[in-house]
């Protein structure tokens, strides 16, 4: 904290004083730092999400591939999934979000610093916790009473990744009954069950985080319809997170006592209802999409103007459109069930609400073509994948409407076809609108911009390579090839696509080589981009770059939306953008500005307990995987003891750093004293 | 300069909220409308398979216990009142007042806990309802224990504001924790209550 000067007070633990180093990122409760690590963390697991994904092709490149056993392709797909999805596309967008937001509203830090530090780290315990199964899961045979073995995926037989099998292997839907007690023994899917309930708990606290950051933080001025869309996306996010996170938590908990204290909510055998799972896992499920695709957009929406050098396009269209198809993705789950037997009423009704999704959709991409429309258009590295956002999102979305057909739907559930569309709109869509994201924020982080050549490179053969992986997988769907099918027969006729995707995967993991070595060199050597490298419209570059830890030197103040542009130019008689003579002026004194405040600024202090608290969450899971052994009670009684520790040391930490300037004194004594008999009464605790 | 800030000192660290409502209670608000998803979901649950016919064992329905769980449901819907008064007497700045009834509300929190801890062991000792009799019992004793284990939470954050106040001698608002934001938290939990008793108990039958 260089522009604070205050003793650290005493408390349970002494408050961490390092801001750099290991302890620096452990006890951070800077929005920034704990967005840099969502990244980092969200990008390893994307690394993994993608070997996977490569080692599936490989099996998948020739007819009767030998390369994977049944059990490891199962477990590949299934871990996948649920890593790009859980642990990639979320926490990305959560970095984005918790990089941008306080940046984009002209606030200090968000709402609740220290909340936001046990996200961070709730996740990344989550993501350890649900990767851990590899090491110590189980996916055993299962034989039912009949005598059938009953999923393929257990045991396997010879392979050169047979270890893999002994991870979840239900898919990232995890249909049951199939990953219920009795077709998924072992502790492999209790691990991908309660992992995703860890998980979700993060984004649970963050979506509160944010929206009340967004409600309750704003600069001065800054009314709802002058944020930026970003700000407007993640806030919508926020709130589907709310509202569909608990939905799954109470499935994932069915499925827990399921399997572990023997409820019979989705066993047929007992009397449960399966579908019931279905319901409620789409019912999250289908608004989580939009959680992946809606920061994406909101992303997009943020560099489309800055390169096209115009306004966005119709904002309240926008920002409405992204509530609305929000709104509308609750009501429209039961798309993904039309081969369950839903009756012919319910079909109908869920095909038309999925069609009224387009119309909001529809807006959103014309608005966009709209803001480009006429614009004196700069093709830099953020520009391309924010075009080709636009571009393989339309894609997706196209073949998504007919999905909404229900008799066209009948045919293409489970194939390929499937698989294609939600890649065009997940890769295609989101992956291309997070990379323009990291290529337009970057200076933001580091004070350099990415060399644009690389960027370049990357993006066209990103772009060829997903082209070429997903592309043909609408063709191979529509000819009859099965998903999450470890084989095809050779007389299908499938090989020659599978090939060309094969080739396409391994085109796009180049590509992202590419991108590695290109972040890893601009951050050393890459050209200083000074404060506003892009002649941005929002104040996130009004500031330095890189971000000074306090991030606003003086507090903004906010008169319109693109505020930071019209403090750059005005409009001629023709409407045109002239840039004022003083522009550049402004530019130099908002960098002098920015990094001397007047005063010193004072900062949330940094917290050991965040991480303690998160830490004993999964000591409490693995307990309840365990529960009936002595060791795993143990784990339990260890883990809540951590999390109550934690929680009562949290809650006597003073929200604030006690500061000379403006602590009254005549409180600080007796608090002192409290707290050193608080620490007696911590250490008793501790040592029971 | 005059176009991009103004002379706040932020040195001082004032926020101001823009909607007027402090943070952390606004923060409350949102995770209780988060909630009330959570108990909605467990509840359709129940209202799913408690009148499915074609099930072994008992149902819920068949065995209530209408009067003795009116009486703990009394006990709990008082508490509420109990909050209110600790609120109240807080607001005066009447610390003792405030502390008695905080203490008052934690209590009838765990009567009205021990009275769902003799109900399950009635429903297992007498009747032979388990968890895993059928998916009705499943979906009763998940969804109230659940609700259970909220009470039990909302117990702890009393009995830790009162202890506070007892070391302090005094609550201040600025804690972390503070009366107002666990009295929100205490209200939803009843107030989910009278739905569970009112549906889950009151109106549901068993399939005949």
């Amino acid at each position: 904290m260089t522009a604070t000067a205050e003793r650290p007070s005493a408390t349970i633990f002494r408050r961490p004083k390092s801001t750099t180093g290991f302890w620096g990122w452990v006890t951070t409760v800077d929005h920034k730092k704990i967005g840099i690590m969502y990244g980092y963390a969200a990008f390893f697991f994307f690394i993994i999400g993608g070997v996977e994904a490569l080692l599936l092709r490989i099996q998948l490149t020739q007819a009767n591939g030998e390369f994977l056993t049944a059990g490891a392709y199962n477990a590949l797909f299934t871990m996948h999934g649920t890593t790009m999805v859980f642990l990639f596309v979320m926490p990305i967008s959560a970095a984005f979000m918790n990089y941008l937001i306080p940046l984009m509203i002209g606030a200090r830090d968000v709402a609740f610093p220290r909340l936001n530090a046990l996200s961070w780290w709730i996740f990344f315990f989550g993501g350890i916790f649900l990767y851990s199964t590899f090491i110590f899961g189980t996916s055993v045979a299962p034989v039912s009473p009949d005598g059938i073995v009953g999923n393929l995926a257990a045991g396997g037989g010879p392979g050169s990744f047979n270890f893999l099998a002994d991870s979840p292997d239900a898919g990232w839907f995890a249909y049951q009954p199939n990953a219920g007690p009795l077709y998924s023994p072992g502790t492999a899917m209790d691990y991908w069950a309660l992992g995703l309930q860890i998980i979700g708990l993060a984004s649970l606290i963050s979506s509160v985080n944010f929206i009340v950051t967004v409600f309750n933080m704003r600069a001065k001025g800054m009314r709802l319809l002058r944020m930026p869309v970003f700000v407007w996306m993640s806030t919508v996010v926020a709130f589907l997170l709310l509202f569909s996170l608990p939905i799954i938590a109470v499935a994932l908990f069915m499925v827990t006592f399921d399997r572990q204290f023997g409820t019979l909510f989705f066993a047929p055998v007992g009397g449960g209802d399966p579908i019931l799972w279905q319901h409620l896992f789409w019912l999250f499920g289908h608004p989580e999409v939009y959680i992946l695709i809606l920061p994406a957009m909101g992303i997009v929406s943020e560099v489309l103007p800055v390169f096209s050098r115009k306004p966005l396009f119709g904002y309240s269209a926008v920002v409405f459109a992204g509530a609305a198809i929000a709104f509308l993705g609750f009501g429209v789950w039961a798309h993904h069930m039309f081969a369950s037997g839903i009756t012919p009423v319910a079909q109908a009704a869920f095909g038309l609400a999925t069609m009224t999704i387009a119309i909001p959709t529809g807006i959103k991409i014309f608005n966009w073509m709209g803001t480009m429309w006429g614009g004196r258009l700069r093709f830099t590295t953020p520009m391309l994948f924010a075009f080709g956002f636009v571009g393989m999102f339309t894609i997706g979305g196209l073949s998504g409407v007919t999905h909404a057909i229900v008799p066209s739907d009948w045919q293409q559930t489970d194939t390929y076809y499937i698989v294609a569309h939600f890649h065009y709109v997940l890769f295609g869509g989101a992956v291309f609108g997070l990379f323009a994201g990291l290529y337009y924020w970057f200076p933001k982080l580091t004070g350099r911009v990415m060399n644009s050549r690389l960027g370049k490179a990357h993006f066209w053969l990103q772009f060829i390579g997903f082209n070429l992986t997903f592309a043909p997988m609408h063709w191979l769907g529509l000819q009859g090839m099965v998903r999450r099918t470890w084989k095809y027969a050779p007389e299908a006729g499938l090989e020659t696509w599978n090939v060309a995707v094969t080739v396409g995967a391994f085109t796009i993991a180049a590509s992202l080589l590419i991108f590695m070595y290109n972040w890893y060199t601009s951050k050393r050597r890459g050209e200083p981009s000074g404060l506003d490298p892009w002649d941005a419209r929002t104040i996130e570059w009004t500031i330095p770059n890189p971000t000074p830890e306090y991030n606003f030197a003086k507090a903004p103040v906010v008169d319109r939306l693109d505020n930071f542009w019209h403090m750059k130019y005005n409009e001629d008689e023709e409407g045109r953008a002239v840039r004022k003579p003083d522009a550049d002026e402004l530019i130099e004194r908002l960098e002098y500005e920015g990094l001397n405040p007047e005063a010193p600024i004072h900062l949330p202090a940094p917290s050991y307990f965040p991480i303690m608290m998160s830490a004993g969450i999964p000591l409490v899971f693995y307990g309840i995987i365990y529960h009936t052994t002595v060791w795993g009670k143990a784990l339990i009684v260890i883990g809540a003891l951590v999390t109550l520790a934690a929680l009562i040391g949290w809650g006597m930490e003073p929200l604030e750093e006690p500061h000379e300037a403006h602590d009254d004194a005549s409180s600080s004594g007796d608090e002192d004293e409290d707290v050193d008999e608080l620490e007696a009464e911590m250490e008793e605790i501790l040592d029971e | 300069m005059s176009d991009l800030a103004h002379d706040v000192d932020l040195g001082h660290h004032e926020e101001h909220e823009s909607t007027g409502i402090e943070n952390r209670k606004l923060g409350m608000w949102v995770f209780l409308s988060s909630e009330f998803l959570f108990f909605g979901a467990l509840i359709t649950n129940y209202l799913l398979y408690s009148n499915r016919s074609g099930f072994d064992g008992t149902y819920p329905a068949e065995i209530y216990d209408i009067p003795f769980t009116s009486v703990s449901s009394f006990v709990l819907l008082m508490s509420s009142l109990t909050m209110v008064l600790a609120h109240n007497a807080l607001s005066r700045k009447d610390q003792n007042g405030a502390r008695t009834w905080l203490f008052a509300t934690a209590a009838l929190g765990a009567v009205f806990l021990g009275g769902q801890v003799f109900e399950f062991t009635e429903f297992v000792v007498v009747y032979d309802m388990t968890l895993s009799t059928n998916p009705a019992a499943s979906a009763f004793y998940v969804l109230t224990g659940f609700h259970g284990v909220h009470v039990a939470i909302g117990v702890i954050m009393l009995l830790s504001l009162w202890g506070i106040s007892r070391r302090q001698g005094s609550l201040s608002e600025k804690q972390g924790m503070n009366l107002e934001l666990v009295g929100l938290y205490w209200h939803f939990v009843d107030i989910i209550w009278i739905v569970i008793f009112t549906v889950v108990y009151l109106l549901s039958v068993p399939p005949t």
